[in-house]
């Protein structure tokens, strides 16, 4: 079953049934040939990132104990910020999708681990493994798209409470690990629906108030206390390296999905999708970041999102070798591979939530009365 | 009146538990393990100090385990845990070295098996430096505390390692020891000059075969040269198939009691018949054939197993199936189990017989 185009432009629609198909081979094809070579180099990567992001914290936070100098405490707030991007994005995202359980180390394995972050990991896990990667893109099915609370593409229905969302986002940028652990909860439709009452929503939550106890702690009592007279200047240097950590990896999901370029898909046509045609949907859901080696590092080569989102489980150290065979497909199949620097991305996508917080302009494409799957968020 | 004498928690523990709401969430070990992975109270690892060639594809590998180490008997073995291509395999070798050395290293000799990918990694590629995984050291395949006057060694190829262990240990010099070893050729004896050395003193009787020239050991050939085999206390380690007709000869002669074997691998009798395998807690399905150890099933899978000696004897590796029927890959015998049950199986001697759900 091949989608059907309701956009007037339909990025896909020189594809026959049998060129998608073929697609999916190819990147079947890829993905054997990197589980092929996957060994001791991998290996030796992901231990020298976990390395280098446990020394960088601990020294952060020793320097930090001296945190009343100025000149202590901008080193040690940059150094726990870029640790906690470390932990959170290279090494917590992509060892709880899985991507170094190969190994066999029972230290490194996405049942074992758990990263600074509000969200336990195995909540993370389900809406984000299983349900993200799965329904990507899907309006209605996958919550990523505008988290449940924002408009980000022109096929959902407008209301006056959009308005607010430039806001809204901005908030969720600052406390984007709080806004995670609710969403991984589903905390605004259970309460909608009452599944807030429900034993097992009650477990969940109690799970994810633990976490935030453990962090907080942490991060707002134990270790300004163990500052001594630095107490307050070290408060504002872990809050400040959560809120840099909060921003960071806010604005780099926000380009994985959002910037214009990017498709979004209706439900039906997910109903007895193909290999090839689910690959395709990741193909034409995500976008990716340029930039030199340290900032693919930085958001957990998730600057690679359309690798990523082919191969979930591949060794991010992996996404930035394929890329260009991935794109190479791309070119010969006339997709458009959507890629920019950071700051255009950021941009762009920012200006979609903006733009969509206002109602619809008028549209002159005809809505079809077929199903019809595949729609355009571009402008 | 009474008083309640309050539980003082040590300082120590006080400390450790102040150091955990800093580190959250991970442990102060994982930090420690950075700086000191061999230290008192780590999981036991062990480092790798130096690689000795013994014959052409044997090695002797020395390792300085951790702080936590706890010695072994001479003739037990030690399970090791090493990344080979990135990916960790456990594999269980025979101590070599004698209990207690001033600088509380070990040794292990490893045979190169074809195809085998940690035995040639450890005799090829190791580098000294290297940090392995290790367990206590175990297995009853040892010396009873009153040493017997007389004892028949009967090994092939690395079977010779636990014996080794024993003899440098030392035997009591009234011991009346016969060794009776088989290798390809003469350079292939492990351990071939020191063995030679140890008979030129009189310490014991060496018997060589040299399976290239002479032909495998056939077990009637014993009443020619060791007639009194059968009065023997006898350590056998070697192949299956020498150990299967050795088991055999001594239970037909009616002293089974004097044999002890230790297998380095477990007897393939009966293969299941294969099946869909669910690990239900970690979500994971596969197919497995009738000759595949569920354990090897599942790690290829990516599930985290439990895993011991891989031989079926530590028990290392016990899981509970909630329902199926496996078949023990030694002896063929099925087990099955029917939803509310969790019959704890072996899954390192286990194959699937059917569908199974196995709780992990």
């Amino acid at each position: 079953m091949t989608v059907i185009q309701k956009k007037a432009v339909n990025p896909i629609a020189h594809l026959t049934a049998e060129d998608i198909e073929i697609i999916g081979k190819e990147l079947d094809a890829i993905r054997d040939r990197v589980i092929v070579d996957r060994g001791e180099r991998d290996a030796r990567y992901i231990r020298k990132v976990i390395k280098t992001q446990r020394t960088l914290e601990i020294s952060s936070r020793a320097v930090l104990l001296f945190s009343l100098f100025p000149p202590a405490w901008i080193l040690g707030t940059a150094g726990l910020a870029v640790a906690k991007i470390l932990d959170n994005m290279e090494i917590g995202h992509n060892v709880l999708h899985g991507q170094w359980d190969w190994m066999r180390d029972p230290k490194i394995h996405s049942t074992t681990w758990d990263w600074d972050h509000v969200s336990p990991a195995d909540q993370w896990k389900h809406s984000h493994n299983e349900l993200h990667h799965r329904y990507t893109n899907v309006l209605g099915k996958d919550n990523d798209l505008g988290y449940g609370i924002m408009r980000v593409d022109e096929d959902q229905p407008w209301s006056p409470g959009h308005l607010g969302q430039p806001f809204y986002n901005l908030l969720n940028a600052c406390f984007f690990e709080y806004g995670i652990a609710a969403y991984d909860l589903e905390l605004g439709e259970n309460l909608r629906n009452g599944g807030h009452k429900a034993p097992e929503f009650r477990a969940r939550a109690k799970a994810v108030g633990r976490k935030i106890r453990r962090q907080v702690l942490k991060d707002y009592v134990v270790h300004p206390l163990l500052s001594g007279p630095s107490f307050l200047t070290t408060l504002a240097a872990t809050f400040t390296a959560n809120l840099i950590r909060n921003l960071w990896s806010h604005s780099v999901i926000m380009c994985g999905h959002f910037p214009s370029g990017v498709e979004t898909f209706e439900k039906t046509s997910i109903e007895g999708e193909t290999k090839g045609e689910w690959y395709l949907r990741q193909m034409l859901g995500s976008a990716n970041i340029s930039g030199p080696r340290l900032l693919h590092i930085m958001t957990g080569n998730l600057s690679y999102q359309i690798e990523h989102h082919l191969f979930p489980d591949l060794p991010s150290n992996r996404y930035q070798e394929i890329a260009p065979q991935v794109r190479a497909l791309f070119d010969r199949y006339g997709l458009k591979y959507t890629s920019g620097p950071l700051p255009k991305q950021v941009a762009s996508a920012w200006w979609k939530i903006i733009r969509l917080s206002l109602p619809n302009r008028k549209r002159k494409a005809p809505k079809t009365v077929a199903p019809a799957p595949l729609v355009s968020a571009g402008a | 009146m009474t008083t309640t004498a309050r539980a003082k928690v040590p300082f120590r523990r006080q400390l450790l538990r102040l150091a955990e709401t800093v580190t959250t969430p991970l442990l102060p070990a994982d930090y420690l393990d950075l700086v000191a992975p061999l230290r008192a109270g780590a999981a036991l690892r062990g480092r790798i100090v130096e690689v000795r060639p013994e014959t052409r594809d044997a090695a002797t590998v020395v390792i300085q385990p951790g702080r936590g180490w706890r010695g072994h008997l001479p003739g037990q073995y030690v399970r090791l845990g090493v990344d080979v291509d990135g990916v960790r395999q456990w594999r269980a070798y025979s101590v070599t070295s004698v209990p207690g050395g001033a600088d509380r290293r070990i040794t292990v000799t490893v045979k190169a098996i074809p195809d085998g990918k940690v035995s040639n990694h450890l005799v090829r590629r190791i580098r000294p430096g290297t940090i392995v995984q290790l367990d206590q050291a175990q297995g009853d395949f040892v010396l009873p505390e009153a040493t017997p006057e007389r004892i028949l060694f009967l090994t092939a190829g690395s079977g010779i390692t636990p014996v080794m262990a024993m003899l440098r240990a030392g035997l009591p010099a009234r011991a009346d020891v016969v060794l009776m070893h088989s290798a390809p050729t003469r350079d292939d004896v492990i351990f071939g000059p020191e063995l030679r050395a140890l008979a030129a003193r009189g310490g014991l009787r060496l018997i060589e075969r040299h399976t290239d020239t002479d032909g495998l050991l056939g077990v009637h050939e014993l009443d020619d040269l060791v007639p009194d085999h059968p009065q023997r206390q006898t350590w056998a380690c070697g192949p299956v198939g020498l150990l299967d007709a050795v088991e055999e000869h001594w239970a037909s002669r009616g002293v089974a009691d004097r044999l002890h074997t230790e297998r380095f691998r477990p007897t393939v009798i009966s293969p299941g018949e294969g099946g869909t395998v669910t690990f239900t807690d970690a979500g994971v399905t596969v197919e497995a054939d009738g000759a595949t150890p569920i354990l090897d099933a599942g790690e290829n899978a990516g599930v985290l197993m439990p895993s011991g000696c891989r031989m079926g004897i530590c028990f290392g590796c016990v899981v509970p199936l909630r329902q199926g029927a496996v078949r023990d890959l030694r002896n063929g015998d099925l087990t099955t189990a029917v939803p509310g049950d969790g019959v704890l199986i072996q899954t390192c001697v286990s194959a699937a017989a059917g569908t199974c759900d196995i709780e992990l």
